[in-house]
């Protein structure tokens, strides 16, 4: 247990160091400061990607021809710009992709957008579902659990919850296929049709969806419980119990809101789990998401693709703690309060 | 026990404050009992106060009284009786609806206690919903506006719209006495409330308790560690030990007729702003949880103890009319004091160990010192007073270099040294040591009491293993810490018994300058009696320049030569330890700061002149050793 509590502290502490460095005040031009520096990661990401696809081995002009001939080759080379010097493509590729243009698939000859666009869609239908299920319901369990801190609701919670976090999700999720689609109860479909849309056949969702929120909330769990623990061991908590206040309005006005700060800080990480880590269950399901676009431009050598997608999800975890971070100082007076 | 006469005679049927007996708390599956067979009475309108030091179970037993207990403990037994009303025998949910309604609790540290996430309307008038439904919501934040009022805050929108951060620590302090009193509460208790606090605001606070208890005719519990502060406020007194009652008398009585000697020793502890005396100790330590020696559970620190102490438990029992005590020698216990303590005069050929010029510091825009100037001889030692926010703790960190001035200089023995630590020789280094005030912070938890001690001379000398080891076992014995302290972890230790430890730690480095930054202000009055003593026995030994920096001003009179007052960054009186806490020639401040430290010498004599209290028996104690200071 101390293992979780020392999480969440570490997440508050971090946070805490993080508030001071930036001396956050309230408003637009806090947010303005956190999306100017989030650019500045995102261009730093670029950049590393750019430098990653040069020393990646191979060439990529014949991993699009296969075995051509050297005019064929040096035809492709010149269409990708391969023949410029480092500097140039890199000033090419940082101007295309400030453009949006990101560029042409080596695979498919499509542009790269149209392949990651139904691509992204999918998987944040997948993202969107599965957080809004895993991130309430794994708080809400973890403030209950807290609340009956080692009764049997909390060691049953925490024991179920060990049992998810051991288990890696391509097992749950093979587990629910083999329980729903196959042997047991044949009832929901066990792959995802991989070019419709998720949204027409819901039953296809419900696979992929529990698979990743029965791997995403145990983490969730644990930790709003930590830290609910913490803060009913409190004195303000012990406070508004001796004014005489029943134990709901204690549990939900006065203790919610100061336990919720270390979970909106790991939501931020789990929806860039659920955005990135998601290869394997969508493998599993072939579902037509982000993932499956990563694996499949992958084996094909499409690098453009391949760097398209690696900064979608650099985009999403600077978005996602951006977001987290302007909760946390929605939901703490001192920090909302503080002079800028 | 008598019941009847603990509770002062009064009938239960007719009671309208607050009556307990035989409460008992036990703590964990083998019921080790944290506070057991308490039994008092506090009629409507009176003050009871509740003394004992840490561990002694105060804490347990307020929350007790509200029937309860903190996860882990458990109360066994026992009634607690509100207008004649029981809280115990009641279920959960009907304890809750008289919590906070017929009985009301104020915590120790309100910033703690109030909720950093709620408005402090929201946490005022959410009582009023709770225990009056049936008032409407303006109706609500009318009463809590007058209240404020009451208790001398600001009642507009704007401060009910604050957070508890937006608050001063005595206004935090008046909006959870408010929130006590809003449903007009029969009784109230009211745990160590103004501990935190700065002298003056401590003195208005007090104040407003007082009013308060009287208009709305509260029977209220006055828990505290600090006897001075009872001495001004309480009609009566009951003093706990090792969880039980140990005295129970009026105020004056306590005081001055002692009738248990921890009693006794625990008045001579305390230091007093008019008496400059030597503070006396209580040897040994308070037993632990869940102890089972037969006998008195003071006999092992008890100097009166005879065979009987040892072996027969002692009752509580009367002594005289409202007076009782639990032990078996109480018609010999006497009033204890301290010897007067005669300070030297300055040695004028003493050199200037330490001299401060003009040390200005700033952070930002702040000033936080303002041309300081202050000068510390050897074998000297000197006070350095003040309220938190008043630059102190700046000054010192600014001596030892770990901040950087803006302006001035510190000299050591004469010499200007660098402004900051790590451009200062070794020997400079060695010679100015500083001692932190919270020992529980500043020891490495990872660290042994040995390597903690040795740690210094590693840096500053080039010893062989036999002779680290030899000098920490003398640091060590100079501090009066036994020798298997050495081998011990911190939190293995009592606070004292850290301070100590913290203390050898700079005497190994031999310093010229010890810098001591409120060194006992996390300790019990008896372990600071006994740190502040051994503190100047060393001095005596060593004759190191003391810079002794504190928010107590009567602690001061027992151990400066020389007072520095400061306030906002300037020293605003400096001079011999007599002239500033005497004379009528210091600033307006200082003289309120002496007004505002409750003094048990100070209230006997407004007892006397004021309230008609009975003068047939003169005080035993008073008599021709007091010098009476107050016109001085």
């Amino acid at each position: 247990m101390a293992d979780e509590s020392g999480l969440s502290t570490a997440i508050v502490a971090d946070h805490g160091a993080r508030m001071r460095e930036g001396r956050p005040g309230v408003g637009p031009m806090w947010i303005v400061k956190r999306l100017g520096f989030g650019l500045v990661i995102l261009w730093f990401v670029a950049t590393l990607v750019f430098i990653a696809t040069q020393l990646l081995p191979g060439d990529a002009a014949r991993a699009v021809v296969g075995r051509g001939s050297p005019t064929e080759l040096a035809a492709i080379r010149r269409e990708l710009g391969l023949d410029h010097s480092l500097i140039e493509q890199y000033g090419h590729w940082l101007r295309n992709l400030v453009e949006g243009n990101l560029g042409v698939s080596l695979a498919t000859r499509d542009p790269v957008g149209t392949i990651i666009g139904p691509a992204l869609r999918n998987s944040l239908i997948l993202l969107g579902l599965a957080a809004g299920i895993a991130l309430p319901l794994g708080v809400v369990l973890g403030f209950r659990a807290a609340a009956r801190h080692n009764k049997i609701l909390d060691h049953s919670l925490m024991g179920i919850s060990l049992v998810f976090t051991a288990l890696p999700e391509f097992v749950v999720g093979l587990a629910l296929v083999m329980v729903f689609s196959t042997n047991v109860f044949a009832l929901l479909p066990a792959v995802t049709n991989p070019t419709g849309d998720p949204l027409a056949q819901p039953a296809q969702l419900v696979l992929p969806v529990s698979t990743l929120v029965l791997a995403s909330m145990p983490y969730i769990f644990r930790l709003a419980r930590a830290s609910m623990i913490e803060v009913l061991a409190s004195d303000y908590i012990a406070m508004a119990r001796l004014k005489g206040l029943g134990e709901r309005r204690v549990m939900w006005h006065h203790a919610a809101r100061n336990a919720l700060v270390p979970p909106i800080q790991a939501s931020a990480i789990i929806l860039v789990y659920l955005l990135s880590g998601v290869v394997v269950v969508e493998y599993v399901f072939s579902y037509p998401g982000l993932g499956s676009a990563l694996l499949t431009s992958v084996s094909a050598r499409d690098v453009p693709t391949i760097q398209a997608i690696v900064i979608v999800f650099a985009a999403g975890i600077v978005l996602f703690n951006l977001a987290a971070d302007a909760l946390t100082i929605l939901v703490t007076p001192r920090l909302r309060t503080a002079q800028a | 026990m008598k019941m009847a006469d603990v509770t002062g005679g009064t009938t239960t049927s007719a009671f309208h404050g607050l009556a307990v007996e035989g409460l008992h708390v036990a703590l964990g599956r083998d019921n080790a009992p944290i506070v057991r067979g308490i039994s008092f009475s506090v009629n409507s309108g009176e003050i009871l106060g509740l003394v004992g030091e840490s561990g002694s179970g105060k804490t347990t037993l307020a929350m007790a009284l509200l029937g309860y207990a903190r996860s882990g403990a458990r109360i066994v037994g026992g009634s607690v009786k509100v207008r004649g009303e029981e809280l115990l025998g009641l279920s959960w949910n009907d304890q809750r609806r008289l919590r906070g309604d017929v009985i009301a609790y104020v915590p120790q540290d309100p910033a703690t206690a109030l909720n950093p996430a709620l408005r402090i309307g929201d946490q005022l008038s959410e009582v009023l919903a709770v225990h009056e439904p049936e008032t409407g919501r303006s109706q609500r934040v009318a009463r809590t506006r007058s209240l404020l009022g009451d208790v001398g805050l600001p009642s507009d929108a704007s401060f009910l719209r604050r957070f508890p951060h937006q608050t001063s620590g005595g206004q935090q302090q008046r909006i959870v006495l408010a929130m006590a009193m809003l449903t007009r509460p029969a009784a109230l208790i009211l745990d160590e409330p103004t501990t935190g606090l700065d002298v003056t605001t401590q003195a208005g606070v007090l104040r407003t308790i007082r009013t308060l208890c009287k208009s709305y005719q509260v029977a209220a519990v006055y828990i505290t560690h600090d006897l001075a502060v009872v001495a001004e406020l309480a009609e009566r007194v009951l003093v706990l030990y090792a969880g039980r009652m140990t005295e129970l008398a009026a105020t004056r009585e306590i005081f001055e007729q002692p009738a248990h000697p921890y009693t006794a020793r625990l008045t001579a502890a305390i230091p007093d702003l008019f008496q400059p005396r030597l503070l006396s100790a209580i040897p040994g330590s308070p037993p632990a949880l869940g102890h089972h020696q037969p006998g008195c559970v003071f006999a092992p620190r008890c100097q009166m103890r005879v065979t009987t102490c040892e072996e027969e438990d002692p009752i509580f029992e009367a002594v005289a009319a409202g007076h009782y005590s639990r032990c078996h020698r109480s018609t010999e216990v006497r009033p204890e004091l301290g010897e007067m303590l005669v300070q030297a005069p300055p040695n004028p050929a003493a050199t200037q160990a330490l001299s401060v010029r003009d040390l200005t510091v700033s952070y930002g825009q702040v000033r936080v010192l303002d041309g300081v100037c202050l000068d510390v001889r050897s074998g000297e030692c000197v006070a350095l007073v003040g309220e938190s926010g008043s630059g102190k703790t700046t000054l010192a960190n600014a001596i030892v270099g770990l901040v950087r001035p803006d302006d001035g200089h510190v000299a050591l023995d004469g010499r200007a040294v660098s402004p900051r630590a790590r451009e200062r020789t070794a020997a400079q280094r060695r010679a100015l040591q500083y001692v932190f005030q919270n020992p529980y912070a500043s020891l490495n938890p990872r660290h042994t009491v040995a390597r903690i001690v040795a740690s210094p001379l590693y840096i500053f000398q080039r010893l062989s293993r036999r002779d680290v080891d030899r000098q920490v076992a003398a640091a060590l014995e100079r501090v009066t810490l036994p020798r298997g302290v050495a081998e011990k972890y911190p939190d293995q230790l009592s606070g004292g018994e850290r301070q100590r430890v913290a203390i050898a730690r700079a005497l190994v480095c031999d310093p010229q300058v010890l810098i001591c930054d409120e060194v006992t202000s996390a300790l019990d009055v008896s372990v600071q009696a006994a740190i502040v003593n051994e503190l100047l026995a060393l001095q005596r030994e060593s004759a190191f320049a003391l810079l002794f920096i504190t928010h107590n001003l009567a602690l001061v009179r027992s151990t400066a030569q020389r007072i520095a007052v400061m306030r906002a960054g300037q020293i605003v009186d400096d001079g011999r330890t007599d002239d500033v806490l005497t004379a009528s020639g210091v600033s307006r401040y200082t003289k309120q700061l002496r007004e505002d430290t409750p003094s048990l010498s100070k209230s006997r004599a407004q007892r006397g002149s004021l309230r008609e209290h009975t003068t047939a028996a003169a005080p035993r104690y008073s008599s021709g050793s007091t010098r009476d200071l107050s016109h001085g």
